[in-house]
């Protein structure tokens, strides 16, 4: 048994379980104020309040509960819509060559100049807060990676027999490439999209942290931080279990692609070697 | 090599052409008009058109821009609306702050990374290969904002070691007129401001430097552990040559070009990191700039910061380039 995807499935599938039951396990409204119980410290099973609470009176359980979800969907969101952009140009830009391949490249070069952590500021900034700019934020640069590592394979595998004997069939161009080349360009992406996953997850939480998330009537781990920065002297607890609770989740997803690039490619695997 | 170079650098102007266009497009698809937004709620609709003619919003878009990029050739970035002050003067008053603390971390990243990264790689499935791949792991899944709240939690809040926030005691600090505290400070020999420089330095460089760490030891692991089963380096073991000479002259040189490759990339990324570590640590450089320049939207300056960063990476990606014809002498241009 694989330890490496034992402990990242079972970290992956509890965060997804949490997201999903969420209503269920959170004890309080994660909104809930109850101001004569601000700041409590962590009750663990004796308490009222498993985690405490925050300054004001909102309990820290619960919201950690239902800051699962926003991450869940934020980084789902982001590694499914970059996938779909990403692979779609690598493999057109691979396919096609010339004219298009020197147009995407030189947008992928663009984008590419921007840390994408730079980008998804200044997108927010300007845009303004709200999921749905938050997921464009972190695609904006997150695609760039798919489509680069799609386009080098497309590149290989268009001279390819198969891919020659399908097109003198007559086939079209959509076709060979949804049908006979996109089969062979899953198994890397497939790599890319868990990491891509947890790097969502930090940025996602990185921007609420700076204020430029979702809106802050909406739980996140990155809000709770930063809430919690202020009362760091007073009430450890409101950084401490929202932090811990990202940093979990992102070594159980990075644990996860560790796993799966093992399996997916045998060569790193027999040399006993993965990055 | 210079030739290759000069026509890189000159392929560059497009990119960083474009990127300033993505960026006022941005700008511009904002809601909201920064004249309100600066102004205090108290003026009327006269002063609001007023600040708006004074800082060229009232022109069209296309003019804004092309007013923009003529100025940025002369290295005029235009003047920040909240600070008042050209925003070239606002950046270079900040730099110093932000290259020192990425250069202490980066140099903590190297430090610990590849010594760390070449003796796991050279001994898989030791115990000091395993030690390496969890700092590896942890490296990269640790949220970096969160590791300095920790750190300030424990090395300030609890065992009062070193400064939570800022870059130097009032009145310690050594070489305030070129804003290197701590290289100025060594220079000059100036030994309590060089401390009281790395004390406030420590504990941000550390978080700056932590993912870094983190990918860099992974890198050179997996890159050391490749080039171990080359055949030059089963012959310069068959010659008897010892462990150490193998790693290091044989292993290590020929590992490097994915080492640096990804070291480059890592510094853009350690750029962007800066904004979130000075944010917690109240550094005064240019990444909290950003930020402030954001939440008070503030055009220029954001524009001005953004365009810097993203020339900076394009000009660091230009000197991994040039770097790789050092590292392999079979590279040429």
């Amino acid at each position: 048994m694989n330890v490496k995807a034992f402990l990242g499935g079972l970290i992956v599938l509890t965060l997804i379980a949490v997201g999903l039951l969420g209503p269920l396990l959170a004890p309080y409204d994660p909104n809930d104020q109850q101001l004569r119980a601000a700041l409590q410290p962590p009750g663990w099973f004796d308490g009222a309040h498993f985690l405490g609470t925050d300054n004001l009176g909102r309990d820290v359980f619960s919201r950690i509960i239902y800051g699962a979800r926003v991450s869940l969907l934020v980084a789902v969101s982001v590694v499914i819509v970059s996938g779909l952009i990403g692979i779609s140009l690598g493999a057109i830009s691979g396919y096609f060559g010339g004219k298009v391949d020197f147009a995407i490249q030189k947008l992928v070069e663009v984008v590419w100049a921007f840390p994408a952590l730079l980008l998804a500021i200044t997108i927010l900034a300007f845009l303004g807060q709200g999921l749905f700019n938050l997921i464009l934020a972190l695609v904006a640069q997150r695609w760039i990676q798919y489509c680069r590592v799609v386009r080098g394979q497309t590149l290989s595998l268009r001279g390819r027999d198969f891919v020659v004997a399908t097109r003198a069939l007559g086939a079209s161009a959509a076709r060979i490439i949804g049908r006979h080349l996109l089969p062979n360009l899953i198994q890397a992406s497939l790599v890319i999209g868990t990491f891509a996953m947890a790097s969502a997850i930090v940025s996602e939480a990185s921007l609420s942290f700076l204020g430029l998330g979702v809106p802050p009537e909406i739980p996140t781990w990155g809000t709770m931080l930063a809430d919690g920065r202020a009362y760091i002297s007073t009430a450890w607890w409101l950084a401490l279990f929202p932090g811990a609770s990202i940093f979990v989740t992102v070594l159980g997803i990075n644990l996860l692609g560790d796993a799966l690039r093992d399996i997916l490619d045998p060569k790193l695997k027999r040399a006993g070697m993965h990055l | 090599m210079t030739a290759y170079l000069l026509r890189r650098l000159l392929g560059t102007l497009p990119v960083l052409l474009l990127i300033t266009l993505l960026v006022f497009a941005l700008l511009h698809a904002a809601p909201g008009d920064p004249a309100s937004l600066l102004l205090s709620d108290a003026t009327n609709e006269a002063d609001v058109l007023e600040a708006r003619q004074r800082w060229g919003l009232d022109r069209p878009v296309h003019v804004q821009y092309l007013k923009f990029i003529s100025a940025a050739f002369t290295g005029d970035l235009g003047r920040s609306f909240r600070f008042a002050q050209p925003v070239t003067e606002l950046i270079a008053a900040r730099l110093p702050a932000t290259i020192e603390l990425a250069a202490l971390a980066v140099l903590l990243a190297l430090g610990v990374a590849i010594p760390l990264g070449v003796w796991a790689g050279a001994r898989p499935n030791s115990w000091v290969d395993n030690l390496g791949t969890s700092v590896g792991l942890f490296g990269i899944s640790m949220p970096n904002f969160w590791m300095g709240i920790m750190l300030i939690l424990l090395f300030a809040g609890t065992f009062h070691l070193l400064p939570s926030a800022g870059r130097s005691t009032y009145g310690v600090a050594g070489s305030q007129e070129s804003g290197f505290y701590l290289l100025g400070s060594l220079a000059a020999g100036n030994w309590p401001a060089v401390k009281d420089a790395l004390m406030y330095m420590v504990m941000p460089a550390l978080t700056l430097g932590a993912n870094m760490v983190g990918i860099l030891m992974r890198i050179t692991r997996s890159s050391v552990l490749e080039v171990s089963h080359e055949e030059y380096v089963v012959t310069a073991r068959a010659k008897g040559l010892a462990q150490r000479s193998v790693v290091w002259r044989h292993v290590l040189s020929n590992a490097l070009i994915p080492i640096v490759t990804v070291a480059g990339l890592e510094l853009g990324t350690l750029l962007s990191g800066s904004i979130i570590v000075e944010t917690v640590f109240a550094w005064p450089g240019v990444g909290s700039l950003l930020i402030t320049g954001v939440t008070s939207r503030d055009y220029p300056l954001v524009t001005g910061l953004v365009l810097m960063y993203a020339a900076t990476f394009v000009v660091i990606n230009l000197a991994i380039d040039a770097l790789y014809a050092i590292i392999d002498p079979r590279i040429r241009y």
